[in-house]
């Protein structure tokens, strides 16, 4: 136990140190908030439900750290940690090799709050933010989306073989991603039939989750995007189970 | 002598080749035990078999009365590792990887005595991607020994040193084993293995094809010191003849060389440099050469060991 915290407290000291992951977990996120808000403001809108672009940003922003952390974040350095030998040099002492696994998982999900919390912080004091829905069910639904995200980063760094094609593979599943699935703006934006292609890509259902919950709308609701985010975790920890090497 | 390692009939196949094909030996307490081979002889996979991190097709394994596969657990807190190819996090620094392995073990040494100890004080706040070669290895050597082992498992330690830190590194190792705890390193160096090692093993293609002090290994040559030097021009016919009642002669265009029947060079030379003297030859560069492991080496395996001094 002793040696889990001290290894989650290095790897959070590990994630803050490479300023890429810290910036597009913790910076750029609320940059683009403030970016469309001086933009658009967050006067209510027929478009986006008689809620404000801020109001809809804040729990999509939150999706898009999810994807950040868990498929530039995860995926490549898991798989840095295997090309280099991380892994197996803590393979050869009594710790749980578990450990390692729980740490980067706990550090990236307590990143994940750290960057919500800004963007919360940020929309509040600055646009009046509206929040109608319940912090439980929000933070219930961030852990689902979360878990089933980071599984697929899990995936991604077993089935690669190299840090370096974690990180391109990475780089092409996250930027569609970002843009077609509600994530980087409102997919109300976009035309039906990219829409369409939006269904295939889990972030969607990642941003239809949350965006549902912050404006107080109930879990039965949203059967669909539980139903297919705990399909995902649960065949994400399951591949990467068959697939994850050590070395 | 108490054992710290005995293996019997260690075979590992991978694909169709046999890495290790069917070795025994043994590691006595508070030596050096070195495995020298090329590369691909299996010295890697021999030592990763004992660390419990490979899986031999057959034979038996004991290491500290303990096996390796079976109580791998226990074993893990016992022995000291450092690994051929192996990294930590490039953020990380010094200090915090030692205070993190440290966390591993029940009964850690004091990781602040070993940074002093290993001459990596100033470096404590350096991340690890900011070390040099040299100091990298003597990270992994203080990690190794963060247990407080009683046996150390160093694979390739010195391979990427300059020699100024190859040979600091075989005094810290001398100083590790002085401390009574047993170690087992491979390497590709024969200087190496022949001024640090206490026995060796020579592994080629898997087979372990000689065991024994480096001493008695290259006295098994039998062969005796030889005196070297170079003559101005050709060497005159008569000389070879009157050398040949020394020694074995030798001349290859303006180098000769005689070897006797001693392993000690004095009288040897004596009776060259006499002989020299009473002569009309012009001659330079002279010294005496002894039989290495370097020559063991080349008469066992036929194959010629990498440099000891890398480019």
């Amino acid at each position: 136990m002793k040696s889990l915290l001290k290894m989650t407290w290095v790897e959070a000291k590990l994630f803050l140190r490479e300023p890429f992951g810290a910036f597009f977990t913790l910076v750029f996120p609320v940059g683009l908030l403030f970016l469309f808000g001086s933009i658009y403001g967050n006067e209510p809108s027929e478009l986006l439900g008689g809620r404000g672009t801020i109001d809809i940003s804040v729990p999509a922003y939150t999706a898009m750290i999810i994807a950040t952390t868990s498929l530039m974040g995860l995926g490549i350095t898991m798989a840095a940690y295997r090309e280099q030998g991380v892994l197996r040099r803590l393979q050869t002492t009594p710790v749980s090799p578990l450990a390692i696994l729980v740490a980067v998982t706990a550090v990236l999900f307590g990143m994940t709050l750290v960057g919500m919390a800004l963007l919360v912080l940020a929309g509040r004091l600055v646009y009046q933010m509206r929040f109608e829905g319940q912090l439980l069910s929000v933070l219930a639904g961030l852990m689902l989306g979360s878990l089933s995200m980071l599984s697929l980063g899990f995936m991604l760094a077993g089935v690669m073989r190299t840090a370096r094609s974690a990180q391109i593979v990475g780089m092409v599943l996250l930027y569609p991603m970002l843009f077609l699935s509600g994530a980087g703006f409102p997919r109300e934006l976009l035309p039906a039939t990219i829409q369409k292609v939006s269904a295939f890509l889990p972030l969607t259902y990642v941003v239809n989750l949350l965006r549902g919950l912050w404006v107080g709308e109930s879990w039965g609701q949203h059967t669909t995007n539980v139903v297919v985010l705990s399909v995902l975790l649960v065949a994400g920890l399951a591949i990467s189970a068959l697939t994850f090497r050590w070395e | 002598m108490n054992t710290a390692v005995v293996v019997d009939g260690l075979l590992k196949i991978y694909g169709d080749v046999r890495a290790v094909d069917d070795i025994s030996f043994d590691v006595h307490e508070g030596e050096i035990f070195g495995i020298v081979g090329p590369n691909g002889a299996g010295k890697t996979t021999t030592i990763e078999c004992l660390e419990g991190l490979r899986k031999p097709d057959a034979g038996s394994m004991l290491v500290l009365g303990l096996d390796p596969q079976r109580d791998r657990r226990a074993l893990r807190g016992l022995c000291g590792v450092q690994l051929q190819h192996s990294t930590l996090p490039e953020r990380l620094k010094v200090w915090e990887a030692l205070d993190l392995y440290s966390s591993f073990y029940e009964h850690p040494a004091n990781w602040e005595r070993l940074l002093a100890h290993l001459g990596l004080e100033d470096r404590r706040g350096a991340p690890f991607a900011a070390l040099s070669g040299g100091q990298r290895q003597r990270l992994f050597v203080a990690l190794a020994l963060l247990p407080d082992p009683r046996l150390v498992f160093l694979d390739e330690l010195t391979t990427g040193l300059d020699p100024q830190a190859r040979r600091d590194t075989w005094d810290l190792i001398r100083g590790v084993r002085d401390e009574g705890k047993t170690i087992m390193l491979t390497t590709h160096f024969m200087e190496e293995a022949e001024r640090l090692c206490d026995r060796v093993a020579i592994l080629d293609r898997g087979h372990l094809v000689a065991l024994d002090t480096p001493e008695a290994l290259i006295a098994s040559l039998g062969r005796g010191a030889r005196v070297v030097f170079a003559v101005d021009g050709p060497a005159p016919p008569e000389l070879r003849d009157a050398l040949e009642r020394i020694g074995q002669v030798q001349i290859d265009g303006d180098r000769v060389s005689v070897q006797g029947q001693a392993s000690d060079a004095s009288q040897l030379l004596v009776d060259v440099v006499s002989l020299l003297a009473r002569s009309v030859v012009q001659y330079r560069d002279l010294r005496t050469a002894q039989p290495t492991l370097e020559d063991v080496f080349l008469k066992l395996t036929g194959s010629r060991s990498e440099r000891g001094d890398e480019p």
